[in-house]
């Protein structure tokens, strides 16, 4: 500011540096738009790179009705299982809960309650119907945050070894199990 | 009064534009008096056109003209005529128009009321406002027209998101467009000086008053929409850190440091090309923000038109004003001479402090906001950065800033010492270590213990400072009313911005120790909270003009004794199959009490209802503050010293300062 660079080199080379860093950062809006246009840059799918990784360490508590489970648990899996993040605050998860409740027979569901307080959680599976197998407590959120879970419902496909295949930010439709869970889940079966 | 007249209206500003942008830059380095001359006449006639254009779009919103497929997708017949009115800029289309506008307004306030500046440098300026107004009107004619229309015309238009149906909503995009826009202002003259090759006193005592506006209105429209946040969406909180909040923030921020930088080189001819960084950056950064929203690139709640195709035309605009002038900046930045020499510990080195720590926070706030996209763009990660990162990194840089604030005013130019000015402040000290322990008691938590405590040190140190310059009670009464009546208001001014400052902090800190609970109740059954007991007493249904709805009925009792009762809403708009919750907020300024209406449970024979009920302490101050920060900056542009006494080049005017 009142100290000025001596050399006048410097000085350019300072003063070129707000063009420099604009430049770039330019540049690399330019790339976003341009992959936006093609499809293959999208900034509002916040969750795929979880996609095809192990699921991330952690170790939950139990969620009364059911026993909680950990990172161990699902990596130990040999058949695929959905984990399905709720709270009994959420609306969309209301309204999941008939097709979740359809298809836990046909695939077992681990749920995972988001934020939400046990004795809020444990009314809202009995008020809804309980489709899980296990029921874990989240109760500061600091799981999901390693999940990459930005707000609930949202439900994982975890196939063999704890790798997640599938992923989802909205509730579960009957459209998405006949056309992309089971299909996917009945290719991971041992 | 037609579409089409809007529309060629356009088109005629456009081309206005365009020659505004030109030819007075022609004539300014040919010193060519008669072009320059069709500087402010181009400008008169450019906004003249914008408004007819503007005009004729919300006639055709009045007169629900349909076949205007802007109106068609944004009105309906059954909306309330304020909102068919407001309607207009709460949608993409409208809102680039009223943008162009204000843009307009702001070029040919510069014509009408820059007659005592030198008319090369009045010249250069309004071409430049010409060439971003030329960019914009072009940008409006062809990816985002207002006036295109649709065949058939349908009988009803789709209405308004209801969200947007809000009187603090209708009003507050043209308040924060005219915060934006504004820093136009400043910016033209960056790059008028930056071709002229010279920045001077006067120069800085053109720009400031200009960047003063700007910054009112920005702090206004922030203050609003963060007020619209807390009482429309009825989660309870003011400021979520959504990219959109930050894309006005990050302005807000850097236009502060201009506003004080501009002092610096007013007074002392120091900080010169800082300054005209600042005001190339504030504009660029209220560009972006704003438009990079639109272009989908940030992920936000607030729903925009996000249309890449738009997005690249933005970002070719954007490569061509911001690129444009940093280029200039770089070229002709080093040949501009530096002056005014001072003492770390004087008033410059503390506006140097008060310029390092805020563009430190809009650098926190601009990694934050802009890290996701960028993690996603190189290393196909997705992380989202929320809350937590951003109080952890600005709070720790806003408190320091509170401190020196509260030693700014005080400090004389050029050389000081630290001890008069200290002792000046011992009472103000003594309250604010005061504060610090009962805040202490009150609160438990280090930040907003300390946020506290900062806030009453800012707003007692403005208190002493304005007590310093009048004397107050070390001498009589009558001459310390004399002093006031010759204290320049720009004084008060900036004590009052101070003082707004600290009684938005204080608000903030309040909103920290807020309590809310979320229950779930059957009609007649009580709850408690914050030491009220809240009883649902009656739930009943209700029709609006364009809505039906659901009413309750909450009694808030302390101590048994009615306090009030709160009537929250639900709201179902039929038309665009969406539902809005209506807080209701009750406050003794002290404290917010604020109730939400939420789901309903159970069959309808025994029903049950999910309330949020919330307490907020010290919530308004927050607005108010806001208002107080706004009002400050408005009453020291009132300063005749502003007004009066066009600034002289060539000649160095001495400006008297009053001590």
């Amino acid at each position: 500011m009142s100290g000025q660079p001596s050399s006048p080199t410097r000085r350019r080379l300072l003063m070129a540096a707000p063009l420099v860093v604009a430049g770039g950062v330019g540049v690399g809006f330019w790339r976003m738009l341009s992959g936006m246009t093609r499809g293959s840059f999208d900034p509002h799918d916040i969750h795929a790179p979880a996609l095809n990784r192990p699921v991330p360490d952690f170790a939950l508590p139990d969620q009364a009705p059911g026993t909680g489970f950990s990172a161990a648990d699902l990596r130990g899996l040999k058949a695929p299982v959905l984990v399905n993040y709720f709270a009994s605050w959420c609306i969309p998860c209301v309204a999941e809960m008939p097709v979740l409740n359809a298809l836990k027979d046909r695939l077992p569901i681990w749920g995972i309650a988001y934020k939400d307080k046990p004795e809020h959680a444990l009314g809202f599976v009995q008020r809804a119907g309980n489709p899980y197998a296990r029921i874990a407590s989240d109760h500061d959120g600091l799981a999901a945050i390693d999940w990459g879970v930005s707000g609930v419902p949202e439900t994982f496909l975890i196939g063999p070894g704890g790798i997640i295949r599938w992923h989802t930010a909205s509730p579960i439709t009957e459209a998405m199990i006949t056309n992309t869970i089971m299909p996917l889940a009945d290719s991971l079966k041992p | 009064m037609n579409p089409e007249l809007g529309n060629f209206a356009l088109a005629l500003a456009c081309c206005m534009a365009a020659g505004q942008a030109i030819l007075p830059l022609i004539g300014a380095s040919r010193r060519d008096a008669r072009l320059m001359a069709l500087a402010p006449a181009l400008a008169v006639g450019q906004m003249i056109a914008l408004i007819t254009s503007f005009a004729c779009l919300i006639h055709a919103a009045i007169t629900n003209d349909f076949s205007v497929q802007n109106v068609a997708a944004n009105s309906a017949v059954s909306k309330p005529l304020l909102y068919k009115i407001t309607g207009v800029w709460g949608n993409h289309e409208g809102s680039v128009l009223l943008w162009a506008m204000i843009l307009s307004i702001c070029g040919g306030a510069v014509a009408l009321f820059g007659r005592n500046l030198p008319s090369a440098l009045q010249a250069r300026v309004i071409a430049v406002l010409g060439g971003v107004a030329a960019g914009f009107e072009l940008f409006c004619l062809t990816t985002s027209n207002p006036f295109a229309r649709v065949w058939p015309a349908p009988m009803d238009g789709q209405g308004m998101n209801p969200l947007l149906q809000d009187p603090g909503l209708a009003f507050h995009p043209p308040i924060l467009y005219t915060g934006y826009v504004g820093f136009a202002v400043p910016f033209a003259f960056a790059i008028a000086a930056l071709i002229e090759g010279r920045v001077d006193a006067a120069w800085g005592r053109w720009v400031r008053p200009w960047a003063v506006a700007a910054w009112c209105f920005l702090t206004c429209g922030i203050a609003m929409g963060s007020w619209w946040s807390y009482y429309v969406l009825g989660w309870g909180g003011y400021w979520f850190w959504d990219p959109v909040e930050n894309a006005s923030l990050i302005p807000w921020l850097t236009g502060t440091a201009l506003v004080h930088s501009a002092i610096v080189v007013e007074k002392r001819e120091a900080l010169k090309i800082w300054t005209v960084l600042l005001a190339i950056g504030t504009f660029s950064f209220s560009l972006s923000g704003t438009f990079l929203v639109r272009s989908g690139i940030l992920n936000s709640v607030h729903a925009f038109a996000n249309d890449p195709a738009r997005g690249v035309f933005i970002l070719g605009l954007l490569a061509l004003v911001i690129g444009g002038s940093l280029l200039l900046f770089a070229i002709r930045a080093p040949q501009l001479t530096a002056g005014g020499l001072f003492a770390p510990v004087s008033r410059e080195g503390l506006l140097v402090l008060n310029n390092i720590l805020l563009c430190s926070i809009c650098a926190v706030v601009l990694t934050g906001t802009m890290y996701p996209p960028f993690m996603s763009l190189l290393f196909g990660k997705t992380i989202s950065v929320g809350k937590p990162f951003f109080d952890a990194t600005t709070i720790p840089l806003a408190i320091p800033l509170m401190v020196f604030m509260g030693f700014g005013p005080m400090m004389p130019w050029k050389r000081a010492q630290m001890w008069p000015v200290l002792r000046r402040l011992w009472w103000a000290a003594c309250v604010t270590a005061l504060a610090l322990v009962v805040a202490t008691f009150q609160m438990r938590e280090i930040l907003p213990v300390l946020a506290t405590a900062t806030a009453v040190w800012v707003i007692c140190s403005s208190i002493a400072d304005i007590a310093e310059r009048l004397r107050l009670f070390r001498q009589p009464l009558g001459q310390s009313w004399q002093r006031a009546r010759s204290l320049p208001r720009a004084v008060f001014g900036a004590a009052m911005a101070h003082a707004g400052v600290g009684i938005v902090v204080l608000g903030i800190a309040g909103m920290s120790q807020a309590a809310h609970r979320i229950v779930e109740v059957h009609v007649g059954q009580s709850e408690m909270l914050a030491g009220d007991s809240w009883t649902l007493t009656d739930v009943k249904p209700a029709i609006g003009p364009n809505y039906t709805a659901l009413v309750a009925t909450i009694e808030v009792r302390h101590n048994g004794k009615l306090v009030t009762t709160l009537h929250p809403s639900k709201r179902n708009f039929a038309s665009q199959h969406q539902t809005t919750t209506e807080v209701a907020i009750h406050t003794n300024l002290m404290a917010d009490i604020y109730g939400v209406l939420g789901d309903k449970h159970g069959d309808d024979a025994n029903p049950t209802y999910v309330l949020r009920l919330h307490y907020n302490p010290l919530a308004p101050w927050m607005w108010l503050g806001g208002l107080i920060m706004a009002f400050g900056g408005a009453l020291s542009l009132s300063d005749r010293r502003v007004r009066v006494g066009a600034p002289r080049r060539a000649k160095t005017v001495d400006v008297v300062v009053v001590q």
